[in-house]
C-alpha cells in the first residue's frame, strides 16, 4: 500500500502552467440529452466497426450498432435509446477535418437500456471469457489512443508479465478527467486494477502511478485500496506510487520508466519487457464491462478554457455534439481563440465544433483570446539545444527538425524518427517558436505513405510480370496448337492423296459439299426438340415475369419504376416466345414439305441440268448441286445466282407482306434484306453485263463476245469490277478536287445524313429485338446528330 | 635461394612481382567466372525507384524496359507518375544531374487518379480488360466489368479502347488511413513573415510563452 518502490528519473521534460484548479472547483457533473447523438464507427485505434443497425430502427441504451471489425477493431453502442436517423458520413474530431460514417440516433428521452448480464464472481469465470465480455463492451483505451483494451490485454505467450501500471498520471495542463474519476470512483478503479490483475495471471507488482498534484486522488485511492484489503488479499499489493510532477510523465512509455526504470527498446512494445499500462478510466470501464456487463457508452471529461462560463468535469455520452456540451456551459464564441479536443501540449484544433464526443476525448479546451493567442510566426532555428534537453525520449530534435525540412527520410528514420511520442515539450521550449511537432508528424505521414506506396509499386511490378507471363505463355500455347493443326493437316493430305489418287479436285469440292450438308442435317427430330425445348422456356421465363411484384425483405416497397420495368421484361418475354413459336412451325411446315416429297424451295439451282437424284435425299441434293456448279460456265453461274437471288427476293417479298399484316417487330429488319436482295440482284445483273451477255437473250453470244475480243479475255468478272470500282473512286477523287469547299462540305454533310440514317435503322432495330447494345447503338445516333450539327 | 637473389638483384625482384601477378592475376580470372553476376544489377535498382505504374508514357512498354533503357543511357526524365521525386531519386542512384520532366511525354498530376468504369453503361466488350497492364479490370464479354481500386495504378490505359467512353479517372480522396499533417509553412523568405498556418498545429506550438505566463496566472488567481 505505501510506496515501496523506487521513483525513476525522466530524462528531459518540462514544467508548464497546470492550470487544474478551475476545473476542480465543481463536483462531477452531468448535461441534459442532447436532441441529437452522432455516433462515429471509428472512435479508436484500429479498423473502423461495421454498422449493424438500420435506419429508421429503435435502439436501445447499450445496444450494438457497430461491430468491430478484425481483431484490431472495438464494438461500438447506442448510448441511450432512440431511433437510428441516418448512418452517413460526419464530421469527426480529427485534426484533418476529414467526416467519417457515423450512426445519427434521435434520443426518445426514456435511456431504456438493454438486457444486461451482470456477474457476481468473476473468478469463476475463464480468463478467455473475460476478455470477451470487455471486448463486447468495446472497452478502447481512455487515455488518448484509443488503443481496443482487450487487445492490450492478451499479451503473446512469449511476454511474460510481472508488472501492471494503472496511469492515473495525467500531466497535461488543465486535463482533470482522470484526477476526477479517481476522488470519485476509487472503489471502481481498485476492483477494476484486481480483475486485469486477475485477466494477467496475477503480475507481481500491481502499481498505480499518480503525479504529487492530486492530493485528494492519491487520499481517495489510497482510501479505497484500505478499504478493499479487508476483503481481498491481493489488493493489499496493490501499490500507490506518488512522484513528482513533469510533463509528460503520463505517456505509458515515460511511466513505465518512472515507475521501473525499465526503457521499452525501439520498436517493440511495452508487454515485450513485461510491463503492461492501462489508464484508470480504462481500468475502471473494462471493470463495468465485466461486473454489470455494461458497454462503454460514457466518459469522464473535462470541459475546461476561459470561453466558458462554466468550468467542471462531466460524465458525457458518446456522440454528444460538441457544440452541445459548449452551449450548456456557456461557451461564448467572441471570447474564445479556437477550440481544442485534447489539452494544450497534445491536442488539436477542432475545425468543426458538430463533431462529437468520442472515446478518444478527455478534454475539450475553450481558451480565451488571452489564454491561447494565435502562434508567432516561426523564426530561424538557433541551435540552442534546449528542445535536445527537454526531449523525453532522448532524441535529436533540432536534427530530426532539418532532416523533416529536407524530406531525408533514411536519416529521420536512422534518428529513431518514431520513437517521438510528438509530446511538444520540444516545441514548448523552442524560443524560436519554431512548430517542431507538425515536422515531427508530416514526416511520419509522409514515411508511412511512402512505405505504401513502396508496398503498392511492389504488388504492381509483381502483377505486371505475372501478366506477361502469363500472355507469353498463352502465345506459346496457340503456337503450338497452331502447329499441331497444320501437321495434321498435312497429314490428312498425304493420307487423301494417297487413298484417291484420280479425281482430285472435283471429288473435293463435292466431299467438302457433302461434309457440310450433313453437318447442317442433324437429324430433323433433334432439331425439332430443342425447337420445342425453346418454346417452352420461352413460355416459362414469360410466366415468371407475369408473377406479381410482391414486396419482400431487400425491396419493401415498389415503386412505379419498377412496375415499368416488369412490364418491359414482360414485352421481351412475349417476343420472345413468339419467336420460338414461329422458329418451331417453319420447322415443322419444312419437315412436313420435305416428307411430302415436293422440291425444296430454297437453294434449289434452277437452272442446274439436275441429273436424276431423289430430292428427298439432301445429301444427295447437294451433291447434284455441287456438280452442277463444277459443270457451269461463269455466265450460267452468274444466271444461276441472279435466278436465285430472285426466288430469296420473291420470298423475302412475301415474308415482309406477311410481317406487315402482322405487324410484326421484325419487320424493319425483314424489310432491310429484300432491299439487300434487290442490290445483290442489280450487281448480279452488272456482272452478267460486264460479261458481255445481255441479261435476257442470246447465251450464245458470250462465247462469241470473249473471241472477239481476245484481249479481253482473261479479264474475269471480279477483275473487271476491280476496274469499275477504281474508275469510280477515281472520278470522285476528281469531283473532289475540283469540288470548292463548300461542295465538300455539302459531300461530307451527305454522307453524314447517310451514316445517320442507317444509325437510326439500327438503332430501331436494336430497340426492337431489345438488343443490349441499345445504349451504345443510341450514343452512336447522338455522336453523329452532334457531327452533323458542328458541319452545318 | 638466398645467394641467387643476392646475386641477381634486379631479375629476383622482376621474378618475384611476376610470379605475384601471375598468381593474383589467376585468382581474379577464377572469381570473375566462378562469381559472374547474372543479369544487369543497376537495372533491377532503377526498376525498383519507378512508379511501376507500367503506363508506357515514356514509350517504353512498362517500367522494367524503360529501366533497361536508362541503364542503355536514355533520358531519365520520361517519367510523368514518378514527377520530379522519381527524376531525383533516378539522378542521385546514377550520380548524375537532375533534370526536369520532359513535358513531352506528359505531366505529372498530384493527385493519384483511379480508374471508375460507369457500370450502368458498360456494355461487357472486355476491351478495357485487355488494356489493363495490371490485371485490375475484373469482369467477362457480355457482363459488368468493374475496376479493383486497390490494384489500379491509374495508368490511363483503359480510357481509350472504350468504345462507349464509360471509364472516368477519378482522383483518390484522402481519408483517415491516408490523411498526414501537411509541412507547417515555413519563412524562406526572412522579409515576408509567412504565418505559420494557425489550424492544424497542436496547441503547444501555438502563443507559448504568453499562454503561460505569470502575469496570466496572476489574473486567474484575482
Amino acid at each position: 500500500m505505501t510506496s515501496l518502490i523506487k521513483v525513476w528519473e525522466l530524462p528531459g521534460g518540462v514544467h508548464p502552467p497546470e492550470h487544474k484548479d478551475q476545473s476542480l472547483q465543481l463536483p462531477l457533473g452531468t448535461i441534459p440529452l442532447p436532441p441529437v447523438l452522432v455516433i462515429p464507427l471509428n472512435q479508436h485505434m484500429g479498423t473502423p466497426a461495421q454498422p449493424v443497425v438500420q435506419v429508421g430502427e429503435r435502439v436501445l441504451a447499450g445496444q450494438l450498432i457497430g461491430a468491430a471489425d478484425g481483431t484490431f477493431s472495438a464494438n461500438t453502442h447506442a448510448s441511450t435509446s432512440g431511433t437510428v436517423i441516418a448512418i452517413e458520413e460526419r464530421a469527426i474530431p480529427h485534426p484533418s477535418g476529414i467526416s467519417s460514417e457515423s450512426v445519427v440516433i434521435e434520443p426518445d428521452g426514456k435511456n431504456e437500456w438493454i438486457h444486461l448480464t451482470p456477474c457476481e464472481d468473476y473468478r469463476g469465470l475463464d480468463r478467455l471469457a473475460l476478455l470477451d465480455k470487455i471486448r463486447a463492451a468495446g472497452v478502447a483505451g481512455l487515455g488518448g489512443a484509443g488503443f481496443p483494451t482487450a487487445v492490450k490485454l492478451a499479451p503473446k505467450s512469449t511476454q511474460v508479465i510481472d508488472t501492471l501500471i494503472l496511469n492515473g498520471a495525467e500531466c497535461e495542463p488543465y486535463i482533470t478527467a482522470d484526477d476526477m474519476l479517481m476522488q470519485e470512483r476509487a472503489n471502481e478503479l481498485v476492483a477494476g486494477t484486481l480483475l486485469l490483475s486477475h485477466i494477467l495471471h496475477h503480475p507481481k507488482n500491481l502499481l498505480i502511478g499518480i503525479e504529487d498534484n492530486k492530493p485528494r486522488a492519491i487520499a481517495a485511492v489510497r482510501a479505497a485500496v484500505a478499504g478493499a484489503a479487508a476483503n481481498d488479499p491481493e489488493a493489499a499489493n496493490i501499490q500507490v506510487v506518488v512522484f513528482p510532477t513533469k510533463y509528460p510523465s503520463g505517456g505509458a512509455k515515460q511511466l513505465i520508466q518512472i515507475l521501473t526504470g525499465r526503457e521499452i527498446p525501439s520498436g517493440h512494445h511495452s508487454a515485450d519487457i513485461g510491463v503492461i499500462c492501462i489508464n484508470v478510466g480504462t481500468a475502471a470501464a473494462a471493470w463495468r464491462a465485466v461486473r454489470f456487463g455494461e458497454p462503454m457508452v460514457s466518459r469522464v471529461a473535462t470541459i475546461v478554457g476561459e470561453a466558458l462560463g462554466t468550468q467542471r468535469n462531466i460524465e458525457v455520452l458518446f456522440g454528444t455534439p460538441i457544440s452541445y456540451v459548449l452551449a450548456q456551459h456557456g461557451f461564448d464564441a467572441m471570447r474564445a481563440s479556437r477550440v481544442i479536443m485534447g489539452g494544450p501540449m497534445m491536442g488539436f484544433t477542432l475545425l468543426d465544433l458538430d463533431a462529437p464526443v468520442i472515446k478518444t476525448t478527455n478534454c475539450i479546451l475553450a481558451p480565451g483570446k488571452q489564454e491561447l493567442p494565435e502562434p508567432l510566426p516561426a523564426q530561424a532555428c538557433i541551435r540552442c539545444g534546449m528542445c535536445a534537453e527537454v526531449c523525453p525520449a532522448s532524441l535529436l530534435p533540432q536534427q530530426l527538425f532539418w532532416y523533416a525540412q529536407a524530406e531525408d527520410f533514411d536519416r529521420l528514420e536512422s534518428h529513431n524518427l518514431f520513437d517521438c511520442i510528438e509530446c511538444g515539450a520540444c516545441s514548448y521550449v523552442c524560443p524560436s517558436t519554431i512548430p517542431l511537432v507538425q515536422y515531427y508528424r508530416a514526416a511520419k505521414g509522409s514515411i508511412r505513405l511512402h512505405e505504401i506506396e513502396k508496398e503498392k509499386s511492389d504488388r504492381s511490378r509483381q502483377r505486371f510480370e505475372f501478366r506477361q507471363q502469363r500472355i507469353a505463355k498463352e502465345e506459346a500455347e496457340k503456337e503450338a496448337k497452331r502447329l499441331a493443326r497444320q501437321k495434321a493437316a498435312e497429314e490428312a493430305k498425304k493420307k487423301l492423296a494417297e487413298k484417291t489418287t484420280a479425281p482430285a479436285a472435283p471429288t473435293d469440292v463435292i466431299n467438302a459439299a457433302v461434309a457440310s450438308t450433313s453437318a447442317i442435317q442433324v437429324a430433323p427430330d433433334e432439331q425439332k426438340a430443342k425447337l420445342e425445348r425453346l418454346v417452352s422456356a420461352a413460355k416459362n421465363g414469360l410466366e415468371f415475369q407475369q408473377k406479381p411484384l410482391v414486396p419482400n425483405k431487400t425491396n419493401p416497397v415498389i415503386t412505379d419504376e419498377q412496375l415499368v420495368k416488369q412490364q418491359v421484361r414482360i414485352k421481351q418475354a412475349e417476343l420472345k416466345l413468339a419467336e420460338a413459336e414461329k422458329k418451331l412451325a417453319d420447322f415443322n411446315a419444312q419437315t412436313i414439305v420435305a416428307e411430302t416429297g415436293a422440291p425444296v424451295p430454297a437453294n434449289a439451282a434452277p437452272v442446274a441440268p439436275a441429273p436424276l437424284v431423289d430430292m428427298n435425299d439432301p445429301v444427295a441434293a447437294a451433291i447434284a448441286r455441287a456438280q452442277a456448279k463444277l459443270t457451269m460456265s461463269p455466265e450460267d453461274k452468274a444466271r444461276a445466282n441472279l435466278e436465285s437471288l430472285r426466288t430469296r427476293l420473291a420470298k423475302a417479298e412475301e415474308k415482309v407482306a406477311a410481317a406487315k399484316t402482322e405487324g410484326s417487330a421484325n419487320l424493319d429488319a425483314l424489310q432491310q434484306g429484300a432491299e439487300k436482295l434487290q442490290q445483290k440482284i442489280t450487281e448480279a445483273l452488272a456482272e452478267l453485263t460486264a460479261l458481255g451477255i445481255n441479261d435476257k437473250p442470246a447465251p450464245v453470244a458470250a462465247p462469241a463476245a470473249t473471241v472477239a475480243e481476245p484481249v479481253a479475255e482473261p479479264v474475269t468478272a471480279e477483275q473487271s469490277a476491280a476496274q469499275a470500282a477504281i474508275e469510280k473512286a477515281k472520278a470522285k477523287a476528281a469531283a473532289m478536287a475540283s469540288m470548292s469547299d463548300e461542295e465538300k462540305r455539302a459531300e461530307q454533310i451527305q454522307s453524314l445524313h447517310t451514316r445517320l440514317a442507317k444509325a437510326r435503322e439500327r438503332l430501331a432495330k436494336a430497340e426492337a429485338e431489345s438488343d443490349a447494345n441499345i445504349e451504345a447503338f443510341r450514343a452512336g445516333v447522338t455522336k453523329l446528330e452532334e457531327k452533323l450539327q458542328e458541319l452545318a | 635461394m638466398i645467394e641467387f637473389i643476392f646475386q641477381n638483384p634486379i631479375l629476383s625482384a622482376l621474378l618475384a612481382l611476376g610470379g605475384l601477378s601471375a598468381a593474383f592475376g589467376a585468382v581474379l580470372g577464377f572469381a570473375a567466372v566462378k562469381f559472374k553476376v547474372e543479369g544487369d544489377p543497376i537495372v533491377d535498382q532503377i526498376d525498383a525507384l519507378l512508379p511501376q505504374t507500367q503506363c508506357g508514357q515514356c514509350g517504353h512498354p512498362g517500367c522494367r524496359p524503360y529501366a533497361q533503357a536508362i541503364a542503355g543511357g536514355e533520358d531519365i526524365n520520361k517519367c510523368p507518375p514518378g514527377g520530379q521525386a522519381t527524376i531525383n531519386a533516378l539522378a542521385d542512384l546514377l550520380d548524375v544531374e537532375a533534370p526536369s520532366l520532359d513535358a513531352e511525354h506528359g505531366e505529372h498530376l498530384d493527385v493519384k487518379r483511379v480508374a471508375y468504369i460507369r457500370e450502368d453503361e458498360c456494355i461487357g466488350c472486355t476491351k478495357c480488360i485487355q488494356a489493363c497492364p495490371m490485371d485490375a479490370i475484373l469482369g467477362a464479354a457480355k457482363h459488368m466489368h468493374t475496376v479493383i481500386v486497390d490494384e489500379c495504378t491509374g495508368c490511363d490505359l483503359c480510357v481509350e479502347p472504350c468504345p462507349v467512353d464509360c471509364i472516368d479517372m477519378i482522383p483518390v480522396e484522402t481519408d483517415l488511413k491516408t490523411w498526414k499533417w501537411d509541412l507547417p509553412a515555413t519563412n524562406q523568405n526572412p522579409v515576408f513573415h509567412v504565418v505559420a498556418q494557425p489550424v492544424n498545429l497542436i496547441a503547444s506550438d501555438l502563443g507559448r510563452g504568453q499562454a503561460f505566463s505569470d502575469q496570466h496566472d496572476g489574473d486567474k488567481a484575482a
